[in-house]
C-alpha cells in the first residue's frame, strides 16, 4: 500500500483522463474521453441515463480497466493500480452498504483499513456530518433508502479521500433534503478542499453545485465549462436542450460582416455574433433562451442590435407564479417559447393574441450541429434521439394545454 | 434537524400476534410424522439403553430398568472412538471446506458470464450422487490397496515405506468421508455465493481493502449461512458414518468409529443397552456442538 493512501489527504488532487476508452463485449460505452479536473474543484459530469457516467467513475476508482488510455491522480499514473491502493472513494449509485456489518462499521471500514487513529470516534463524527449517529447501531436494511444514501456519503467523506467519486448520490431523496445535502456537500468540499467528481443526469443539481459542468453524451464529452458559460453559449443541440430548453432556427447563412453573421430562418433574418457562433457559413443552426425573447403586443421597430420574429399567435400562456410561459406560433419557425417575468399582475397577453417576438443579438448562440431528426423507431440507446425525444415530448405536452 | 424529523418516520414492522388455528391445522400431518418416526423411535432407544441384562438370560435377552450405568460403562469403554468419531469428522468437514469453498466460488462467482459452464460444472459436482455410495468407497479402496498403481509407483519412488499401507490407516478414513461429502459442502456453499453480490466486494475494494481483507471481511461473513449448512451437513452424517471407517471399506482395526462400534454392538455383540446408549450419547454431542457452533458463527439472522 503506498504511503499516500495511509493518511487524510491534506488538499485535492487533480484528475487527468488521456485517450479513455471502454468497450464491453459487443458494446462501446465510451469512445473517446479526455478530461482534466483540476484539484479542488467541484465537478459535475451531467448526461441522460445510460451515456457511461458510470461507468467512468468505475475506471477512475479502478473498477474497472480501460480498455486504452491512461488515468492520473494527482500527476500520478494509475491506470495499473489496485482500486484499494487508489486515493479515491466511491458514493455508489447502489450504496453498496455492507449488510452484515452495523452503520458504524460501515462507515468506519475504510478508516480501519488504513489503520487511521480513533475509526470509531472519526466514523461517529461522519455520521453527524449527515445527522445520523443515533442509527449508529442498526443495520442498513433497517434504514429508509434516503438514510442509506447519507450513511454511503459518511462512509466515503470520512476517508477524506483526494477525490471524491460521486454517482448520482442524493437521487434517492426527496426535494427539500436533496436541496440540504446539495448545500451539504457543497459546504464540505469547500471546507475540506477535496475534488469532486459528481454524477448526475439532473441539470439543475449539476448547475447548483458544480465549478464546472461537463455534458457527456454516447460515451464522449459534448461540453464542458462553467455552469453560466454552458447556460448561456451552448456549442451543439443536445447541450441546448438538454441544459435547459431552448429556441432553435435551421437556415443558410445569408450575410456576413467583420462582427456578425445574418441567417436566413423562421421567416426572416437573424443575426447572431460571430464571437458566439461555431460555424460561419452554409447551413446552420442558431438559437436563444427563451427567457430571453421579449414579447411585443405592437411591432417594435426595427433595430440593429435585436432581431425580430413575427407576428405570430400565442397557442398557450402558462402561468407558473415566477414567470408565465408563452408558446407562440411564428410562421416558418414553429413553437417559440417564451418565459416572461411577472413584473406586473398575470400574462400579459391572451391565446390568441398575434404578436412579435425579439431578442438581443448578443443573446443568440450558434451551434456547431443541427437538430437531427427522431426515427420512426428511435434506439432508445442514442442519448442524442432521448434528448430530442424528451423535447418533442416535452413541446407535445405544452401544445396539449 | 430536518433529518431528524425523516429518521423518526419510518415504522418497525409489527408481526400478526393472533394465531390462526388453520395453521395448527395444517401442520398435523407433520406432527404427526414427527410422532411416529421420530419421537416413538427415540423414546425406544432411551428405554432401550437403560435396560439391565437378564438374570440366567441368554446373550441379548434384556430387561427394562433404569441401568444408567450403561453410558458409564460404554463411556469408558468407547471413549477412543468417541473422540476418533469427531475428530475424523472435524477434519473431513474441513477439508471438505477447503477444497468446496473454492470450487463452489469459481461457479457461483467466476463463472457467471457462462451459465452453460456453471451448469456443467454443477452437473460434475452431484454427478457421483448417481452412482452408490457403497460402490464409490469400494472403488477407492481398489484405488489405494497396497497392490493399486498409486501406492506401488509411490513405493517405487521412495514416497512411501515399502512396508506401509494407505488402506486401513486414518488418512484413507478422512479421505473417504471428505471425498464423500464434498457435494454436500459444495451445494450450499454455491446456492449463498451465486447470490452474491459483487458490488459489496467492490466497495470493500473501493474503502482500501486488499483482496484478502475483502475475502475474510465481506465474502466469507455474507456466505456464511452456506458455510453453516454445508459444515452441518457434512459433520452431522460423517461423525456418525460407519462406512469409510469401516474394516471392509477403507479402515482398520485402530479406525473405527462410533457408528462402527454400534453397528458392532447391535448386530455382533448383541449388546443392545450399549449399541443405544452410545447412539443417545452421540446424538446429544452432536445437538450440543451444533447449538455452540451456529450461536457462535452468529448465522441466526442471516439463516
Ligand atoms: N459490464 C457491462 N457490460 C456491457 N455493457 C455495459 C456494462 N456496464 C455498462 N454497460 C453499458 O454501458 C453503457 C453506459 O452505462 P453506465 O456508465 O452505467 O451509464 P450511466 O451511469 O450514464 O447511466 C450502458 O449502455 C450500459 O448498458
Ligand atoms: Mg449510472
Amino acid at each position: 500500500m503506498s504511503i499516500a493512501v495511509r493518511e487524510f489527504a491534506e488538499r485535492g488532487a487533480d484528475l487527468e483522463l488521456v485517450g479513455i476508452q471502454k468497450r464491453f463485449p459487443g458494446f462501446t460505452a465510451i469512445e473517446e474521453l479526455d478530461l482534466v479536473i483540476p484539484a479542488g474543484s467541484f465537478f459535475a459530469l451531467l448526461g441522460p441515463s445510460g451515456c457511461g457516467k458510470t461507468t467512468t467513475l468505475r475506471l477512475v476508482a479502478g473498477l474497472e480497466e480501460p480498455t486504452r488510455g491512461r488515468i492520473l491522480i494527482g500527476g500520478k499514473d494509475v491506470t495499473d493500480t489496485k482500486s484499494h491502493e487508489r486515493p479515491v472513494n466511491t458514493v455508489f449509485q447502489s450504496y453498496a452498504l455492507f449488510p452484515h456489518m452495523t452503520i458504524i462499521e460501515n462507515v468506519a471500514f475504510g478508516l480501519k483499513r488504513r489503520r487511521m487513529a480513533d475509526p470509531l470516534g472519526k466514523a461517529h463524527e461522519a455520521l453527524k456530518l449527515v445527522e445520523l449517529d443515533h442509527v449508529a447501531q442498526r443495520k442498513p436494511q433497517q434504514l429508509s433508502g434516503g438514510q442509506q444514501q447519507r450513511v454511503a456519503l459518511a462512509r466515503a467523506i470520512v476517508n477524506r479521500p483526494a477525490l471524491l467519486l460521486l454517482d448520482e448520490p442524493l437521487g434517492a431523496l426527496d426535494l427539500k433534503l436533496r436541496r440540504q445535502m446539495q448545500l451539504e456537500l457543497k459546504t464540505i468540499q469547500e471546507e475540506v478542499g477535496l475534488t469532486f467528481l459528481h454524477v448526475t443526469h439532473d441539470q439543475e443539481e449539476a448547475m447548483t453545485m458544480a465549478d464546472t459542468v461537463a455534458v457527456m453524451n454516447k460515451g464522449a464529452i459534448e461540453q464542458m465549462g462553467a455552469p453560466e458559460e454552458l447556460y448561456e453559449l451552448p456549442r451543439t443541440s443536445f447541450v441546448a436542450n438538454f441544459l435547459g430548453q431552448s429556441n432553435l432556427f435551421t437556415g443558410e447563412v445569408v450575410g456576413t460582416t467583420g462582427t456578425a453573421i445574418t441567417v436566413a430562418a423562421a421567416g426572416g433574418r437573424i443575426v447572431v455574433p460571430t464571437s458566439r457562433a461555431q460555424r460561419h457559413q452554409g447551413e446552420v443552426t442558431v438559437g436563444v433562451r427563451p427567457e430571453k425573447v421579449a414579447l411585443h403586443v405592437d411591432e417594435p421597430a426595427a433595430s440593429s442590435d435585436r432581431n425580430v420574429l413575427g407576428p405570430g399567435r400565442i397557442v398557450d400562456v402558462s402561468f407558473s407564479g415566477v414567470s408565465t410561459q408563452y408558446l407562440v406560433e411564428v410562421a416558418g419557425a414553429g413553437t417559440v417559447v417564451v418565459f416572461a417575468q411577472n413584473m406586473g399582475f398575470g400574462p400579459v397577453a391572451d391565446v390568441g393574441t398575434d404578436v412579435w417576438l425579439s431578442w438581443a443579438v448578443d443573446h443568440g448562440f450558434g451551434l456547431e450541429d443541427e437538430p437531427s431528426e427522431v426515427g420512426r423507431f428511435p434506439s432508445d440507446d442514442s442519448t442524442r434521439s432521448i434528448a430530442v425525444q424528451r423535447r418533442e415530448a416535452l413541446v407535445s405536452e405544452l401544445e396539449e394545454h | 434537524m430536518a433529518f431528524a424529523a425523516f429518521a423518526t418516520a419510518e415504522a418497525q414492522p409489527q408481526a400478526p400476534k393472533k394465531k390462526s388455528r388453520i395453521a395448527l391445522f395444517l401442520l398435523l400431518p407433520g406432527i404427526a410424522y414427527l410422532v411416529l418416526f421420530f419421537l416413538a423411535p427415540l423414546i425406544s432407544l432411551v428405554l432401550t439403553s437403560l435396560q439391565a441384562p437378564r438374570e440366567f438370560g441368554d446373550i441379548g435377552q434384556f430387561d427394562y430398568a433404569f441401568n444408567w450405568q450403561n453410558y458409564v460403562t460404554v463411556i469408558q469403554q468407547y471413549l477412543p472412538h468417541i473422540a476418533r468419531s469427531f475428530g475424523y469428522a472435524l477434519a473431513a468437514t474441513v477439508l471438505a471446506l477447503l477444497f468446496s469453498y473454492p470450487l463452489a466460488y469459481f461457479i457461483g462467482v467466476k463463472a457467471r458470464r457462462w451459465p452453460l459452464l456453471q451448469s456443467l460444472m454443477l452437473v460434475l459436482v452431484i454427478a457421483p450422487f448417481f452412482i452408490s455410495f457403497l460402490l464409490r468407497t469400494l472403488a477407492w479402496k481398489q484405488i489405494l490397496s497396497d497392490e493399486s498403481i498409486i501406492i506401488s509407483s509411490l513405493k517405487a519412488l521412495s514416497l512411501m515405506a515399502p512396508d506401509a499401507h494407505f488402506t486401513g490407516t486414518p488418512f484413507a478414513v478422512i479421505f473417504g468421508l471428505t471425498y464423500n461429502f464434498i457435494p454436500f459442502m459444495t451445494l450450499p456453499l454455491y446456492t449463498t455465493l451465486e447470490r452474491l453480490d459483487t458490488r459489496y466486494l467492490e466497495a470493500g475494494s473501493d474503502l482500501y481493502a486488499n483482496p484478502f481483507t475483502v475475502f475474510r471481511k465481506i465474502t466469507v461473513p455474507l456466505s456464511m449461512p452456506g458455510i453453516v449448512a454445508g459444515t452441518l451437513l457434512t459433520f452431522i452424517p460423517a461423525a456418525g458414518d460407519y462406512v469409510n471407517a469401516s474394516r471392509d471399506f477403507l479402515g482398520g482395526p485402530d479406525t473405527q468409529m462410533m457408528g462402527n462400534v454400534i453397528e458392532a454392538n447391535f448386530l455382533v455383540l448383541l449388546n443392545y443397552p450399549a449399541a443405544a446408549a452410545l447412539s443417545i450419547i452421540l446424538m446429544a454431542a452432536i445437538l450440543v456442538l451444533v447449538g455452540i457452533y451456529v450461536k457462535r458463527s452468529g448465522t441466526e439472522d442471516l439463516l
